[in-house]
């Protein structure tokens, strides 16, 4: 067993095990899927929604080349500096260099998934520059030292209480637990923050790609403050970011919020499209957007699940997944997790190691009802797990899957298997979920249904 | 009309009550019931696994069997959409294809191949119970059945149907429960928690290898809720 399916196991055990925090998650998302179930009855059809949405990522992706070559000349010809990371190497290179040449010492970010993708922070906190994360919740779990446990809600774990005591501990002067006070603490360290940093990181939701915008959305303000007021801006983002027309964030804006978080629409939704022109009044002085790689384009040659470079990251099927509900963000131990990190995992970073993210589902579908750009996730999970046996087949198991092949094909083979079960049943129920007991992984924790003596088979050939 | 009845290895092993339930129901309505003996198995315990060669061995014959059926009906969502919506991703490519892709067009899951193919969802039963449904996932998304057995709940005399409110997995998954039993039996908790919400004395199911999770988790907690298949409530007078 690989080191990355025990561990996986170890911590699914553990957060299993925690009670509390499975009800306090399923709560949340109760909550949630009210939120988002009135804000889909806003759309004339949400399934039309989903269908237009759908096709225009299809063909954005199709034809990412030509999107990518627009997208670039226009952000270019305003004076964006464009930089190419073919992976997560090249694009910390790429950033430490900026940050270098402009004799950063801190940098302030805003939320981006992609940045984690990268393991940028630790990159940067590596060579000595103070790294800011300014979205709340990442804020949260920086201070914690933890990667984000959801792609849109970082600190979905924490209590109110947990995010105090977290502040006090760090930060001090917390005078409640109440939403307003904890955001107060957090601003008046940001705002000092924003001031002194030299370099202000961003994250992209969307590339526009016949206008050469980049678009942010943030409940917050602070990407915001965070373009605006250091005199560097970097934007890391992936290149299956890009959509066609300017006129699809109509559809696109109001869809992220509704599947990402219940809103209507995002608080704030900018589009940047370069840097300080002459004559305006602010912005960065320079603006270098960094477009990764980092096997998309591996994906992209997968005619089978190429519809995974759709996902625009609402994390919507994290919150229905019955699998992330139950063992939370960081079991997964990836940056991207829930069914599209069960998916898109094994080709961002290897098939073999990450391929129990897909044997780890019950196939229930609810991810795939949940995408808003229909990404058929569940059966990608099922040909991963195709893949996976084809390319390295588990001995026993495929033994195992012979061996019950010719059982099945067997009627006589099969009554014998019947029989067998029926007469063992009581030498089974003395074992029953001890280290003896073959069945031990179902008898643990559930009984098993016993055998009858006249099965179904038996019953029709009898009144016959 | 001729039916065959297809009889998943679960069914036939340990819930036959289920299995009985339909074909009585079925001759009751007037049509010839046949069920191959030489079946057991639909092949989706190595498909699921991604072992597929080894699904094709034991999926192969069945198609030769019942390419020519009138009528393939399943008592089961989850091995219903392993022939209905699998089959034909399974065998494409092969010579088995239009065979596959003809089964699949003749198979019906049991409340579907009532409601929708005879159009009956009054049986006469009587089940003066308080009950709650599961919805299989492999019945409710590959084949979007939702309505068909709620009709037929629905004209079982004294029975009242009290929904959850959420419409969850029961964390069965097939080898998922044995491969990951602490996930699987999270959300097997998860489920009857939802179940108990509605004080129903019975969880019903077109799918017995939930029920199958279900009430394992039930017994063992030592759970008064009972389960009980779709097909033995309608077959109860």
């Amino acid at each position: 067993m690989s080191t990355f399916v025990s561990e996986f196991k170890t911590r699914a055990t553990e957060k299993t095990g925690d009670v509390r925090l499975r009800q306090f998650i399923r709560t949340a998302l109760r909550g949630y899927e009210v939120n988002r179930d009135n804000r889909k009855g806003a759309f004339q059809s949400w399934e039309s929604a989903r269908q237009a949405a759908a096709e225009t990522k299809w063909e954005a992706i199709n034809h990412l080349d030509t999107h990518l070559e627009s997208l670039v000349a226009k952000l270019e010809a305003r004076g964006t500096k464009v930089h190419w990371a073919s992976n997560a190497a090249q694009a910390r290179e790429i950033i430490l260099k900026i940050v270098t040449d402009k004799k950063a010492r801190s940098i302030i970010k805003s939320k981006a998934m992609t940045s984690e993708e990268i393991h940028l922070n630790h990159a940067l906190e590596e060579k000595g520059f103070t790294v800011i994360e300014s979205d709340l919740g990442e804020f949260i779990v920086q201070l914690r030292h933890e990667a984000p446990y959801h792609i849109v809600f970082p600190s979905m774990h924490l209590t109110r209480d947990e995010i105090r005591d977290l502040f006090q501990k760090e930060i001090g002067d917390v005078p409640s637990n109440s939403p307003e006070d904890l955001t107060m603490v957090a601003r008046r360290v940001m705002r000092q923050k924003y001031i002194q940093a030299d370099i202000g990181f961003t994250g992209g939701n969307f590339a526009i790609a016949e206008t050469g915008m980049i678009s942010i959305t943030e409940n917050e303000g602070n990407a915001r403050l965070t373009a605006a007021l250091p005199k560097t801006m970097i934007t890391l983002m992936g290149i299956e970011k890009v959509l066609p027309r300017f006129s699809d964030l109509a559809l696109f804006l109001p869809m992220l919020a509704t599947a990402g978080a219940g809103q209507p629409m995002t608080c704030y939704n900018t589009m940047y499209s370069g840097p300080r022109q002459p004559g305006e009044a602010d912005g960065p002085e320079e603006w270098h957007v960094v477009l990764l790689d980092n096997r998309r384009t591996e994906l992209l040659a997968d005619a089978e699940q190429r519809d995974s470079l759709s996902c625009i990251r609402c994390g919507a099927c994290l919150n229905v997944c019955p699998i992330f509900r139950n063992v939370g963000g960081h079991t997964y131990g990836t940056t991207y997790s829930g069914p599209v990190g069960a998916v898109i995992t094994p080709h961002l970073s290897g098939l073999q190691d990450w391929k129990h993210l897909s044997n780890a589902s019950s196939l229930c579908g609810a991810c795939t009802e949940a995408c808003p750009v229909k990404i058929d996730l569940h059966h990608h999970l099922l040909q991963n797990r195709r893949n996976a046996s084809a390319s390295e087949p588990a001995f026993f198991e495929k033994l195992a899957y012979k061996i019950f092949g010719i059982v099945a094909n067997e009627p006589a083979f099969w009554s014998l298997a019947k029989k067998i079960g029926w007469l063992t049943q009581p030498l089974q129920s003395l074992v029953k979920g001890t280290a003896l007991d073959p069945a031990k992984a179902w008898t643990k924790t559930r009984d098993l249904a016993p055998v009858q003596k006249e099965t179904f088979k038996d019953w029709w050939r009898n009144r016959k | 009309m001729t039916i065959t009845l297809f009889i998943p290895c679960f069914v036939d092993a340990l819930f036959p009550r289920a299995g009985i339930s339909m074909a009585e129901i079925l001759e009751q309505l007037g049509h010839r019931v046949v069920c191959p003996e030489d079946i057991a198995c639909c092949g989706q315990p190595p498909f699921n696994s991604g072992y597929w060669d080894e699904a094709r061995t034991i999926a192969a014959p069945i198609v030769e069997k019942l390419k020519n059926a009138e009528a393939v009906v399943i008592g089961s969502g989850s091995c219903g959409a392993m022939i209905k919506k699998f089959y034909p991703e399974l065998f494409a490519g092969t010579r088995h294809e239009a065979d596959a892709k003809k089964l699949s067009a003749n198979t019906w899951e049991f409340s579907e191949f009532l409601v929708r193919k005879l159009g009956v969802t009054d049986l006469g039963a009587k089940f003066p119970h308080k009950v709650t449904y599961h919805d299989g996932c492999h019945g409710l998304r590959e084949l979007n059945i939702k309505l068909s057995p709620r009709a037929l709940l629905g004209k079982v005399g004294g029975l009242e149907l009290v929904e959850m409110k959420e419409d969850v997995c029961c964390g069965f998954g097939g080898t998922f429960a044995a491969k990951f039993p602490m996930i699987s039996t999270a959300m097997g908790e998860v489920k009857i928690a939802n179940a108990a919400e509605t004080n129903a004395e019975y969880i019903v199911s077109g799918d017995s290898s939930c029920l199958m999770h279900i009430q394992g988790l039930l017994s063992r907690q030592g759970k008064p809720m009972k389960t009980i298949h779709l097909a033995e409530v309608l077959n109860q007078r």
